[in-house]
């Protein structure tokens, strides 16, 4: 083979893999946390706002969820600029893909709002529950159970996804192993490490998803209702 | 000679065993209801004979097909057996006359006029010559089961096993379906019908067979096995039926 | 050699749109056949084969696309095959799609009742005739919705590959950005096509979702 592996000079390098890893988990946190927060306000606009409201995060929704992420960072990283708004690699990144997330959530968040029926909340006030005790016990945990394996999916792809932010060098993961190839020339090894921690990223959010999961719904695993319906939910997540 | 013929067999989910050494022979023609409490194994017992499920000890024969512990020819075996099941189970993207062609056309290779004639007559046969163009969502319970029938009629089998097909009906629906199979019964079909219905059993059945802990536990002529019952087991499961 | 944004852009624009939705086309019908290949063996196969591929699911969809684009890009040349960019990109992101459509029409599969088997199988159809005459047809019918919206990610995503210089819409909205330093003119027009593209496949998506009745509208 005219070509053999070798990983020693990617290894040399790994502190600045692990410090990219480090970097893609702030990231991707500070997205997630803030593309929630556009779900939340989304979803609940959505389903309780006026009819303006609701088309216009519809119009939203449909825009974020319709282009690719690459070309929205692109038109936030480069385009900004041009009607005056300058932003660092790195907050183009963030905005990018909350912005993203946040159109994602707001549908799959509305889908477990809309699953809990009224009569549920009706149910919840006769028993003399507060409107707090209602919104907690009636609303949220069961629609979080029922939209739960959409909402970790779509925080995975998140994660994954904000791999694209190296194409405006921000600081992350994907990065810095395109910065560790353009030195050692190692490109092969070097993404094969990359791919690795993502794999380890991935698997280890996936056990701490279940383990909440477990927490958040104590005895039973969230039902299913069909596996149809689980279909159009996977089909509902994406970047 | 015995349409069917089973021997000795035995069937286990994993260490649950729930056929016991069940042994019957069948004539040609013969009429038999089998009877037992929920989870006596009957569904077991008609799911072997059709090589639904795999058994792992004794045989079954018909119409010269054997099949063992080892397996043996499934399909030839099923081709001469037909089985109703409670559920319907229609296909619902084919159209009734669908239904009812397909297996001839696939399985036996039967040319389309053929096996369209081949269902006219067995849809003709179940009371349903005119819904041939319908979806089983457009029919009610009773047409679906009586589609169904037909649909395992065209394949002209020798025996036919039905497994509590009236159990999923509304009571007033029943009766449609009871009445095709006891005219089956009447024009020499070979069957082996699950039943709760116990009048239907004593009525139409040659011969009933009590099925208890996945054995049989007592058959006999079906007038003389409910008129005299032996074992306490057949007295305690038929005596509120009595009244 | 276009200096400032015009009509001549968005032309330009619209070929790399064109390479757009053919490497798309390429990428869902190379990845649909494996895709089909996986879920039947992920459903019907001997264990070890279904256990293999759940495994690799479960790898591809821990790794980012892009990534997985680097890889194969760098992986060919490794082997010592030197392809154009097309071939790595197309191969790419025919794996992903592979992984995920699997997943999904392993779903639909599996959501048809098991009764519906055993009712070919008491029938005395084999097993390939069962699936071709019972199962697959209603399968295919849950499936659409859920694939036409996965085909907008496919469109989506093809636009990753323009990061190793395969000149499709997104690239050339780069190309024409160093020409033109419009970028504002510029990727929006870009995102105006993508969503040209893609908005009627996710309407017709969520249409077809809607509508699960598995017998034919008459
Ligand atoms: N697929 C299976 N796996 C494990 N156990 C099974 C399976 N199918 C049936 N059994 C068990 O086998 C026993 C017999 O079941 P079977 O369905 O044959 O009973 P049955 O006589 O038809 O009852 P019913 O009147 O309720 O239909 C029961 O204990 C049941 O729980
Ligand atoms: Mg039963």
């Amino acid at each position: 083979m005219a070509y053999q592996m070798n990983f020693a000079p990617v290894m040399a390098l790994a502190p600045q893999l692990f410090e990219g890893a480090f970097n893609t988990l702030i990231l991707s946190g500070q997205s997630i946390v803030a593309g929630i927060a556009i779900g939340v306000v989304g979803a609940v606009g959505r389903t309780e706002g006026p009819r303006w409201l609701d088309r216009a995060i519809g119009a939203y929704v449909e825009l974020f969820r319709n282009t690719p992420l690459l070309v929205q960072l692109f038109l936030i990283f480069f385009g900004l600029p041009y009607i005056g708004l300058r932003l660092s690699a790195n907050a183009a990144a963030i905005i990018a893909v909350a912005l993203n997330l946040g159109a994602y959530s707001t549908e799959i968040l509305r889908a477990g709002l809309q699953a809990i029926p009224r009569t549920q909340i009706e149910a919840g006030l006769a028993l003399g529950m507060s409107r707090l005790q209602v919104v907690r016990y009636v609303v949220i945990v069961p629609a979080l159970r029922i939209i739960y394996p959409a909402l970790t999916g779509q925080l995975t792809l998140t994660l994954l996804g904000s791999s694209i932010a190296s194409a405006i060098s921000a600081t992350e993961l994907t990065a810095a192993g395109a910065r560790i190839e353009s030195t050692t020339f190692r490109s092969l090894e070097t993404f094969l490490c990359v791919a690795v921690i993502y794999i380890a990223m991935t698997f280890t959010f996936r056990f701490i998803y279940w383990l909440i999961g477990l927490l958040l719904f104590r005895r039973k695993a969230p039902p299913k209702p069909s596996l149809i319906a689980d279909i159009s939910e996977i089909s509902r997540v994406g970047v | 000679m015995s349409a069917l013929h089973i021997n000795e067999i035995q069937k286990y989910f994993g260490a649950l065993l729930v056929l016991d050494g069940v042994s019957l022979d069948i004539a040609q023609s013969e009429v038999v209801a089998v009877i037992g409490r929920s989870g006596s194994g009957k569904s077991t017992m008609l799911r072997c004979i059709n090589g639904l499920e795999k058994i792992q000890a004794g045989s079954i024969e018909v119409a010269g097909h054997r099949i063992g512990p080892q397996g043996g020819d499934l399909r030839s075996l099923r081709k001469e057996v037909g089985m109703v099941f409670q559920s319907y189970n229609l296909f619902p993207h084919l159209t009734v006359l669908e239904n009812v062609t397909l297996a001839p056309k696939v399985v036996k290779g039967v040319g389309r006029e053929e096996a369209e004639a081949i269902a006219h007559d067995v849809l003709r046969r179940v009371g349903l010559a005119e819904k041939s163009g319908a979806y089983s969502d457009e029919l009610s319970g009773g047409q679906q089961q009586r589609v169904a029938i037909a649909r395992s009629l065209a394949m002209q089998p020798k025996v036919m096993l039905f497994d509590e097909v009236t159990s999923a009906l509304d009571p007033e629906l029943t009766g449609e379906v009871l009445k095709t199979m006891e005219e089956l019964a009447d024009a020499g079909m070979t069957m082996v019908l699950v039943t709760h219905e116990m009048g239907f059993a004593r009525q139409v059945a040659d011969r009933t067979v009590f099925m208890h802990k996945g054995k049989v536990w007592e058959q006999g002529p079906s007038e003389e096995l409910f008129s005299y019952p032996q074992t306490p087991e057949l007295r305690n499961f038929i005596a509120p039926n009595l009244k | 050699m276009i200096r400032s944004f015009g009509w001549e852009s968005v032309e330009f624009l619209i070929r790399g749109a064109g390479w757009t939705l053919l490497l798309s086309f390429m990428t869902f019908v190379i990845g649909g056949c494996f895709a089909l290949i996986f879920a039947l063996l992920r459903t019907l196969g001997p264990k070890p084969v279904r256990l293999a591929i759940a495994g690799f699911i479960q790898l591809v969809q821990a790794t980012p696309l892009l990534i997985i684009v680097f890889l194969s890009f760098y992986g060919l040349s490794f082997v010592g095959l030197h392809f154009p960019p097309m071939v790595g990109a197309g191969l790419s992101l025919a794996v992903y799609t592979t992984v995920f459509l699997g997943d999904i029409w392993r779903g639909c599969i599996e959501a048809i009742p098991r009764q519906q088997w055993e009712a070919a199988d008491a029938l005395a159809l084999t097993r390939m005739q069962q699936l071709r005459y019972v199962i697959l047809p209603q399968a295919f019918k849950i499936s659409l919705g859920p694939t036409v919206g996965f085909m907008v990610q496919i469109v989506k995503n093809t636009s990753v590959v323009a990061l190793i210089g395969f000149v499709e819409l997104t690239r050339a909205g780069q190309l024409l950005n160093n020409m033109t330093f419009q970028p504002f003119h510029v990727f929006l027009t870009v995102a105006a096509i993508y969503f040209a593209i893609c908005y009627p496949m996710s309407f017709l998506s969520e249409r077809l979702k809607g509508n699960r009745h598995v017998r034919p509208a008459h």
